[in-house]
């Protein structure tokens, strides 16, 4: 020991290990997550992680808003693939007051569903590109999801936070321009995701990071009750799409991608081989789409006008329509009781949704089964023992949303 | 042969002997009721039996029922048999004065949080718990908001001003 080392106190315990207070605001971290790790060198001993910074009481918020009030609710989850929230809870209503679709809205919500699985799983592995240290490929891609952004832009008026439909269908058609943009985008993206593929897939750097890194075997990964591309990864094929279809998925041709290892390559792998997928489907309902002739290419929602506000031309002028927006905003409309669980494939996991009716305008109670909060927890299992710096690519492929995780 | 809900009924039925009631079916999901003095027996038997296989704890959450006395909180689990694909709902039902509930956690870790989840909100004390604290919610909380007797803020208020937005 030299003379300069710092002398402590007589019987003071020397602590071998950094505590690193890791977030809630962090640039690695895309998002308010805090973590308390215990590090001993680069070495992760224990993570500790502190949720809730951006809890907004959404499920109470629920219990005072009719049906088609809590649709702006759900955009706020994931984020980054609002539509399938969206559509989500517009498929759970739909259950609950019986109404049954044209086969027509629904191959258009499978569009926009499968855009959305696209944007979010695009954004997720570029950043798990921009964790390892390749930036260029989160700028490449960022233009598409800017093209599926003004996609949905064309549907529904908004971007980010899409409010998109309604019970029983969309507000609107699908206009001339929305076609083109999507014809636009099936023609280009399919390169330009290759090359995002060339980039990343058998790249030395990116393999090296992302192999043998957070990983997690299948038992474990459903003990914690893992879903979607990380329990895919893990090597089960449990899709909701295919294990409990809804909005007509049992239409269309796809394969569920499964890996082996459930380590962050293989998450990477799951999800870039399912855009490839979702784009094979969006083609087929698309084609699909194309084929309605004459009335039936005009049906985008469901003749139910108890369920959803008439337009305001309609409210002045045709009494049917007065009447129906009297009795909404009055909560004069007839909702039965009943208790249903609804899930879809959200973009990263089953996303469910646990609704309540007493036959009152409002949700008795709704609970949002919200995959990402539900397999954080494994965070601490998945980090234990690697370095600091995999731990930040953990995270980043695990693909989790700040705003699903608080609700 | 493939898990059916006349199949899961019975056996449930055979092993605790009448203590699972209330089996009823609606919008395609089977769900059940026992008491909660048994509800790890039930689940461990859910999960164990090599017919059942109910290994994937979907979701666990409570809904609280004011009127409901002596049985006003309800724990639901949400579970999954992913080989035959079948889903069932299985609720125990509790006294909101001494919520004691037992934990989960140690059969399925996924319960770790959605437990805290539940207890956070509606105050459920999950007997047993690893680490039974607020997770959401901030730590000095000292009401369970999610209970029925905490309504959401009156609509129609006006004495709202920019001073209490501290902008007067």
């Amino acid at each position: 020991m030299s003379e300069h080392h710092i002398k402590l106190p007589e019987g003071s315990i020397e602590k071998t290990t950094t505590t690193l207070n890791l977030g809630p605001t962090h640039p690695a971290t895309h998002g308010v997550f805090q973590n308390i790790i215990e590090l001993d060198g680069e070495k992760i001993i224990s993570a500790e992680q502190t949720v809730g910074y951006i809890h907004r009481a959404f499920e109470k918020l629920a219990e005072r808003r009719p049906l088609y009030q809590v649709t702006p609710i759900t955009d706020r989850l994931n984020y980054c693939s609002s539509p399938i929230n969206n559509m989500g809870w517009h498929l759970t209503c739909e259950k609950l007051l019986g109404v049954q679709t044209p086969k027509r809205v629904d191959y258009l919500r499978v569009i926009i569903m499968e855009l959305a699985r696209i944007s979010d799983h695009l954004i997720c592995n570029s950043i798990v590109g921009v964790d390892t240290g390749a930036y260029t490929g989160f700028l490449y891609v960022m233009q598409y999801r800017e093209l599926i952004y003004e996609i949905y832009e064309e549907v529904c008026g908004s971007r980010l936070t899409t409010n998109i439909g309604r019970i029983g269908g969309f507000e609107r058609n699908f206009n001339d321009i929305a076609f083109q943009k999507l014809e636009k985008f099936l023609k280009e993206y399919p390169k330009v995701l290759k090359e995002f593929e060339n980039l990343f897939q058998r790249n030395r750097i990116f393999m090296d990071r992302c192999q043998g890194t957070g990983a997690i075997s299948a038992e474990r990964a459903l003990n914690y009750g893992f879903t979607g591309p990380n329990l895919r990864a893990a090597g089960i094929d449990y899709d909701v799409r295919v294990h409990s279809p809804y909005s007509s998925y049992q239409d269309f041709a796809f394969n569920i991608p499964v890996g082996t290892t459930g380590d962050n390559y293989d998450r990477w792998l799951v999800r870039n081989k399912e855009m490839w997928e979702s784009l094979g489907i969006i083609e087929q309902a698309y084609r699909k789409v194309q084929e309605f002739k004459g009335a039936e290419a005009e049906v985008f929602h469901a003749d139910v006008p108890e369920y959803y506000l008439p337009e305001k031309k309609d409210v002045y002028t045709k009494m049917e329509a007065l009447i129906y927006h009297f009795k909404i905003i009055m909560g004069e409309t007839k909702i039965p009781k009943g208790e249903l669980y609804f899930p879809v494939e959200g973009a990263n996991g089953e996303l469910g949704f646990y609704l309540i009716s007493d036959g009152g305008r409002t949700p008795y109670r709704l609970h949002f089964r919200r995959p990402c909060f539900i397999y954080y927890q494994a965070y601490e299992e998945l980090t234990k023992g690697s370095m600091l710096s995999d731990a930040i690519v953990t995270m980043s492929s695990l693909n989790l949303i700040a705003g699903e995780l608080d609700a | 042969m493939a898990l059916s809900y006349d199949i899961l009924q019975q056996r449930l039925t055979d092993k605790f002997e009448g203590q699972v009631s209330n089996f009823q079916e609606s919008y395609g999901m089977m769900e059940f009721e026992a008491p909660k003095e048994i509800n790890l027996k039930v689940l461990n038997f859910l999960y164990d039996d090599e017919q059942l296989k109910f290994r994937f704890l979907t979701d666990l959450c409570a809904v609280h029922f004011p009127e409901n006395k002596g049985k006003e909180l309800a724990v639901v689990y949400h579970l999954h048999n992913m080989e035959d694909n079948i889903r069932v709902r299985f609720k125990v039902y509790t006294d909101i004065n001494q919520p004691d509930v037992y934990t989960a956690s140690g059969l399925f870790s996924a319960a770790n949080w959605m437990e805290r989840e539940t207890y956070d909100f509606f105050g459920v004390n999950f007997v047993g718990h690893p680490n039974l604290k607020r997770i959401l919610n901030v730590d000095e909380m000292d009401y369970f908001p999610m209970r029925k007797e905490f309504p959401l803020e009156d609509q129609t208020r006006i004495d709202k001003d920019d001073e209490m937005f501290g902008r007067g």
